[in-house]
């Protein structure tokens, strides 16, 4: 059952197969025993438990608020979590409790999702293997797959199991590993430079990085302001649709989102791709692509194009200058971003009190780590 | 400060040629060749830098300064530029902060519209260009006060830039002419207030209170149009005026809600300008002219005694009266200005511009602001000087006071009596009483009734005017009695009795028959001795011009 989709669980809770503390028991339990991914940062049980109790209530009545009632879902340590710590697998943040919660936790509290946990990240998002974060690299589920520990046999004889295994990739690798390893049924991630897209490739699962402006940022511990946005983490790609549908739209607490009302949707089963047409840019057949990379993306495009769709060669000229752009203004923001870290309102403080530069000095050198790009 | 006597010239940017020893400035500064040579005090002239002077003749050649002056006004609005907590004065510490003042991560600005039309408001009050597009931009520097470590402001395309000010400073040896002055305003922008930090030196701590952090700012430059301290003093009264008549800043120097940073520099005349420094935080009115005046002086003088001046910041120590050096400098200030990503550019509208169906609760149209524009000082004063043929300088005394303009309007109702005599009264009498006693306008015991009831006592001749003055003591001193019934209680009324007053003339001629002599010599001071006496035998009753025409009359036939 943990493997289901959202609408089959739906369907199961609203049938009334399964209660949804029944649920959350079997999610809490399967976190316990997957601990040694180190997916999760916090594991508010009691809080999972006291949402499914009021979900329960809800389906007895027959009065569920939609297809997330009672639905065990991750949310990544950098959204700001009402009561509950929000670290950010930083030192600065430790013990860091905020007093509200991000809009897109808030609306899918709101739907009645039950919330597992914070899951684990690079600092500050900042990384793209979920491996530097203060609480220990993420490990990839797969790791344990019947496949790679075969693999592991035949090469290594003697090495010590506990240190080969993969990564998740990242910086949203927890939530891509609590959603691959089945102890939840969606997570939230985010998106600067690919941290929802890139975990969710290396963990086997669906990652999508909504439009800049679709979803609201409010709450979402910034990065890079001009190009973060919330990402859903799930195991089938109706499932990110469902919960897209419920987090899109204008929110007046962020000004950078659209305006324009978000009207529901429903994925249209694709049977027929002969009126589809495909681009691909010629710029991303880049040298350095691996090989198996490379096939895997011809067997794709393959595909279509043995369907009937329309598979074509396009162009984005300025393909070679978005690495160097995105270093620019990612230095730029990201320094700007944790200049507010300074121990006075929240968060790590120093305890040297000579002056108000040597406590920030302190403080920061404390808190943050080193940055490796 | 025991200063030579620098001959630096203010007000006004009109200034002599200097002339030394026979050799003549062209406007450049530059000296002829062939004169310069051979006069020791004249070659330094030729290599003169253009920061300083060197080895020049004390008090020889004119001084010129240059004032610019960064105003800023704390916008009278319900809540903060970007978030809703509230606007107080004087709240307990730490009341009035939002999620987002306290830089809570994950927090976003969100823009107060009332502080947008603040800004378009006084934009047009100030004859400024609205920007349609402006932007938002984050200015970085570390400090307990600022929880982001960065402050939103307008740093690439304010909302307001080419503006003017239109001010009036009082010349002449009374200083009782008042003459026109304009500053060039270079731009508005909208930025945030600070919080505050107050420095507990005792315990070797800093506590801060947030309160502030967040408030919406005007920022208002004024360019270096101005020549010394009165100017400077008089062009921020004439803005305060302006922000409180738009009601867009309620101004209170001693609030905090309007705050002057000045950017001084002196220079000879015909010369470029010299190095400037910045005088910052001048917080009170008083204070502003001085300030600014001090920090002049001290430049010529460091640069008569052959120093130089340094680009830095100072601030003034109120109770020594000079500027200090402020900011320990190790090399300039980098602000790292930034875009401020999650705030879109700030797009307003006009009536021609206005998309169709637009919300109107999304938008800012400019010509509908303009439209709603409260009168501005400058025409309530005309209008005053039209209608009631007032002097210009009593129009701006007038408005000078708060509620000082609606007690006169509301005498002027009440009274038949001539706008000379009301504006006489008000300005003179009334003010006076109100300053002696530190009042404010609002706290005055005399209403403007009162007054109006004893203007048209004395327009009526019930009583001298010299009368209604113990009458209008009276009245401040005991509330609740009316003019009428003081006049009642001291016997003031005006001797109405002709023959009486006929009577009494003669009796005193009869008595005082030197006097007489003295008058009919010629002595034009014996009329007012005359007139004396009538008046003290009326234990003041009689009008004195009455008399006149009594004593006149009765001496020439």
């Amino acid at each position: 059952m943990l493997g289901w989709t959202l609408r089959e669980v739906s369907a199961a809770l609203k049938q009334g197969q399964i209660t949804p503390t029944e649920l959350c028991q079997k999610c809490l339990s399967l976190i316990k025993k997957t601990k040694f991914l180190n997916a999760y940062i916090t594991v508010s049980e009691e809080v999972a438990l006291k949402q499914a109790e009021e979900s329960e209530k809800r389906y007895k009545k027959g009065h569920s608020l939609g297809d997330l009632d009672g639905i065990p879902i991750a949310v990544k340590d950098n959204f700001s979590t009402s009561g509950i710590e929000t670290t950010c697998a930083s030192n600065m943040l430790k013990g860091y409790v905020p007093p509200y919660n991000a809009t897109v936790v808030q609306k899918l509290l709101d739907q009645g999702a039950l919330l597992m946990g914070k899951t684990n990240l690079d600092e500050f998002a900042m990384g793209s293997g979920s491996t530097d974060g203060i609480f220990g690299p993420v490990k990839n589920p797969w790791s344990f797959s019947e496949q790679y520990r075969k693999k592991r046999k035949q090469k290594s004889h003697g090495e010590k199991e506990d240190s080969d295994w993969l990564i998740t990739g990242g910086s949203s690798g927890g939530s891509a590993a609590a959603v691959s390893a089945f102890t939840c049924f969606a997570a939230l991630g985010s998106d600067t430079g690919g941290s929802t897209r890139n975990p969710a490739a290396h963990c086997g699962v669906v990652g999508l990085k909504p439009s800049y402006g679709l979803v609201s940022r409010h709450g979402l511990i910034p990065l890079v302001n001009s190009m973060d946005v919330p990402g859903i983490l799930t195991r089938c790609v109706d499932d990110a649709a469902i919960v897209l549908g419920i987090l899109a739209g204008h929110d007046p607490k962020d000004s950078t989102t659209v305006q324009d009302p978000v009207k529901p949707f429903v994925l249209p089963s694709l049977t027929d791709v002969s009126k589809l047409c495909v681009g691909i840019p010629k710029e991303y057949l880049a040298p350095e692509l691996s090989s198996e990379v490379r096939s895997l993306w011809s067997k794709a495009a393959n595909l279509f194009e043995s369907e009937g769709a329309k598979v074509i060669e396009v162009s984005l000229p300025h393909t070679s200058f978005s690495i160097v752009c995105y270093h620019v203004l990612c230095t730029s923001e990201v320094a700007s971003n944790m200049a507010r870290f300074d121990g006075l309102e929240y968060g790590h403080r120093c305890d040297i009190d000579l002056s108000t530069e040597a406590m920030y000095a302190a403080t920061r050198r404390e808190g943050f780590n080193d940055v490796k790009l | 400060m025991a200063a030579p006597v620098l001959r630096w010239l203010c007000p006004g940017r009109r200034w002599a040629f200097a002339r030394t020893g026979g050799c003549s400035y062209h406007r450049r500064g530059v000296p002829t060749a062939s004169t310069s040579s051979g006069k020791r005090g004249q070659s330094s002239v030729a290599q003169q830098s253009l920061i300083t002077a060197q080895e020049p003749r004390k008090g020889d050649r004119e001084w010129a300064a240059v004032v610019g002056l960064e105003i800023h006004a704390q916008i009278s609005s319900n809540s903060k530029l970007f978030s809703g907590s509230q606007v107080h004065f004087a709240a307990p510490p730490n009341s009035l902060v939002s999620f987002f003042d306290a830089s809570l991560p994950g927090t976003l600005p969100v823009l107060n519209r009332r502080c947008v039309e603040a800004a378009v408001m006084t934009g047009l009050a100030l004859d400024c260009r609205i920007n349609k597009k402006s932007l938002f931009d984050r200015k970085h520097y570390f400090y307990a006060d600022l929880p982001a470590g960065y402050q939103i402001t307008q740093q690439r395309l304010p909302i307001a830039v080419d503006g003017s000010l239109a001010y009036s400073v009082c010349v002449g040896k009374k200083r009782g002419q008042a003459v026109a002055r304009t500053v060039r305003v270079r731009q508005i922008q909208l930025e945030q207030d600070s919080g505050k930090s107050l420095h507990d030196d005792l315990r070797s701590q800093t506590l801060v209170d947030l309160n502030r952090a967040g408030v919406g700012l005007l920022e208002v430059v004024l360019e270096p149009d101005m020549s010394c301290g009165e100017e400077a003093a008089a062009a921020v009264r004439e803005l305060q005026l302006i922000l409180q008549a738009l009601g867009t800043s309620r101004a209170i120097m001693a609030e905090g809600q309007l705050r002057v940073d000045a950017n001084i520099s002196v220079h000879h005349p015909g010369e470029p300008l010299g190095v400037r420094t910045e005088v910052k935080n001048l917080n009170s009115a008083r204070f502003l002219a001085r300030a600014i005046d001090y920090e002049i002086q001290r430049q010529i003088s460091e640069l008569e005694n052959g120093g130089e001046i340094l680009n830095e910041t100072r601030s003034f120590d109120y109770k020594l009266g000079c500027t200090m050096p402020m900011r320990d400098k190790e090399g300039k200030q980098d602000y790292r200005f930034m875009p401020e990503p999650n705030l879109p550019p700030l797009l307003l509208y006009d009536s021609a511009s206005l998309p169709a169906g637009a919300d109107p609760q999304q938008v800012i149209n400019i010509d509908q602001i303009r439209e709603q524009l409260p009168e501005l000082p400058s025409v309530t004063r005309e209008k005053l000087v039209q209608r009631y043929g007032m002097l210009p300088e009593h129009s701006f005394a007038l408005l000078n006071e708060v509620g000082l303009l609606e007690f006169f309007q509301n005498v002027m109702k009440e009274t038949r009596a001539e706008p000379k005599k009301v504006t006489s009264w008000v300005l003179n009498t009334f003010l006076g009483f109100l300053k002696q006693q530190n009042l404010a306008v609002s706290e005055s015991p005399v209403t403007p009734s009162a007054l109006a009831e004893l203007l048209n006592l004395v327009e009526r001749k019930a009583i001298s005017s010299s009368a209604a003055k113990q009458v209008f003591e009276e009245l401040w001193r005991s509330e609740g009695k009316t003019p009428a019934q003081i006049v009642a209680e001291k016997q003031l009324e005006l001797m109405r009795d002709d023959e009486a007053l006929e009577q009494l003339c003669r009796a005193t001629m009869e008595a005082h028959p030197q006097v007489v002599m003295d008058l009919k010599k010629g002595n034009p001071r014996a009329i007012n001795k005359l007139i004396g006496l009538v008046r003290k035998a009326t234990l003041g009753r009689a009008d004195p011009t009455a008399i006149k025409d009594v004593l006149e009359r009765q001496l020439s036939g």
